[in-house]
C-alpha cells in the first residue's frame, strides 16, 4: 500500500506563485481575489428566490444590490470560486490527495471535529460579513493593495487564533 | 493598460471566464501549498507549522510589489484599482469573530472550498456553517447595521496613514516579513511534529 506522503510545495515559492494570481485578479479585474463574497452572493440570490417580498425590505440585500447589478450569481468571485473547486481537485488529483474523510487530531472523534468544523464555519460566515470580506479578500487582497482596514482585519483574525489557540490546544496537537 | 476590465479592454463575460481562471490558479497554489488540510493550517498557531505565515506574506508582498512595478511602468493604474475601504468597528470585530472561527473551525473561506474539493468531510460541513453564519448576518442585519457602518475611514491605505510612500511602506514591510519568516523557521525546529 501507498504510505508514503505526498510532499507539499515549497512555502515561499507557494506564496509567490499565490501573488501572481492576486497580482492578475488586480490586473483583470481591478479588484483582489475573495471567497466569502461568492457565499454571499448565492445567499442574496437564494433568499430573493425563496422569499422576493420578504427580501426587498432586507437591508443586508439592498446593501448587496448597491455594488451589484443584475443576477448576483453572475459575479466576478462566484466564477473565481468555481476555479477554486477545481483548481483544488486537479492540485489533490495529481498529487495524489484525493480522499473522503474527516481530518482531525487523533486526540479527538470526528464527531467532535465536525461540531467545531460547524461552529467555526458559522463564526467565520457570520465574521466576513461583518469584516467585509474574510483572509482573502479583507486581509490578504487588502495588505496587497496597501489597504489600512484590510492590514487592520488581518491583524485582529490572526492576534484573535494566536490568543485563543491555548484554550483549544487540544483539539490541534 | 490595466485594469482590463475597468478599462473595458476586455467585455464583461471575458472577465467572468478569466475570474474562472485565476480562481483554477488560486485553489490549485492554495492545495498545493497544503491548505488543504486544517491541520496544516492550524500549525501556525502552535508552531509546528508556520506554511499559513509563509505562503500568507511572502504572497501579499509579491502581489504588492508587483503593483507598485506595474504602475511604474505605466502598465496599470493603482487609481483603479480597488481599495477595501476601512470602517474601524466592524474590520476589528469581523476580524476577532473571524480569528475565533479560524481556530475552532481550522479552516477559513478559501482554503475550506480547496480542503472541500479534494475530499474533506470536515471542510464541506465548515462551508455548511459559512453559509449559516451569511445568513445569519443577513437575517440580522438591523441589528449591527449600525455596528457594520461605524467609524468609517473612506479608503486609505495604510502608507498615508503613516505619512510614508508605498515604496519605503513596502521596504519596511518586506522586513518585518523577513523576521516572521526567521521566527518561523526557528519555530518550526523548535516544535516539530511527525504527522499530522
Amino acid at each position: 500500500m501507498e504510505t508514503q506522503k505526498t510532499k507539499y510545495l515549497n512555502p515561499y515559492i507557494g506564496g509567490v506563485l499565490l501573488g501572481l494570481v492576486l497580482l492578475a485578479a488586480n490586473f483583470v479585474s481591478g479588484r483582489g481575489l475573495g471567497a466569502s463574497g461568492a457565499i454571499k452572493s448565492t445567499i442574496v440570490s437564494a433568499v430573493t428566490t425563496v422569499a422576493p417580498a420578504a427580501s426587498e425590505k432586507s437591508g443586508f440585500v439592498k446593501e448587496f444590490r448597491e455594488s451589484h447589478q443584475g443576477n448576483p450569481m453572475k459575479t466576478w468571485l462566484v466564477f473565481e470560486m468555481l476555479g477554486v473547486i477545481v483548481g483544488g481537485f486537479l492540485s489533490g488529483a495529481i498529487a495524489g490527495r484525493l480522499k473522503l474523510k474527516v481530518e482531525h487530531s487523533p486526540k479527538i472523534t470526528s464527531k467532535k471535529r465536525i461540531f467545531l468544523a460547524l461552529i467555526g464555519g458559522i463564526l467565520f460566515g457570520f465574521g466576513s460579513q461583518l469584516g467585509r470580506g474574510c483572509t482573502s479578500g479583507s486581509a490578504l487582497s487588502g495588505m496587497a493593495v496597501l489597504s489600512l482596514g484590510g492590514f487592520i482585519t488581518m491583524m485582529a483574525i490572526f492576534g484573535t487564533a494566536y490568543a485563543l489557540a491555548y484554550f483549544f490546544r487540544k483539539n490541534w496537537i | 493598460m490595466g485594469p482590463l476590465s475597468v478599462n473595458e479592454i476586455i467585455s464583461e463575460n471575458t472577465n467572468l471566464f478569466l475570474a474562472f481562471l485565476i480562481g483554477i490558479g488560486f485553489g490549485f497554489v492554495l492545495e498545493q501549498s497544503g491548505f488543504s488540510s486544517s491541520r496544516k493550517l492550524a500549525g501556525v498557531f502552535y508552531g509546528y507549522d508556520a506554511v499559513v505565515l509563509k505562503v500568507f506574506f511572502t504572497a501579499a508582498i509579491t502581489a504588492m510589489l508587483g503593483l507598485l512595478f506595474f504602475s511604474l511602468f505605466g502598465w496599470i493604474d493603482l487609481n483603479l484599482v480597488y481599495v477595501n475601504p476601512t470602517y474601524l468597528t466592524s474590520a476589528i470585530i469581523g476580524g476577532i469573530i473571524m480569528g475565533a472561527g479560524f481556530i475552532i473551525g481550522g479552516y477559513c473561506p478559501g482554503t475550506s472550498f480547496c480542503g472541500a474539493s479534494i475530499g474533506k468531510i470536515d471542510a464541506l460541513v465548515f462551508i455548511g456553517g459559512l453559509f449559516i453564519g451569511v445568513l445569519i448576518f443577513g437575517l440580522g442585519y438591523n441589528m449591527w447595521e449600525g455596528m457594520y457602518l461605524a467609524k468609517f475611514l473612506g479608503s486609505p491605505k495604510v502608507s498615508e496613514t503613516l505619512g510614508l510612500t508605498d515604496g519605503v511602506f513596502a521596504c519596511i514591510l518586506i522586513v518585518v516579513a523577513l523576521a516572521m519568516f526567521w521566527v518561523a523557521e526557528w519555530a518550526e525546529q523548535k516544535f516539530p511534529r511527525e504527522q499530522y
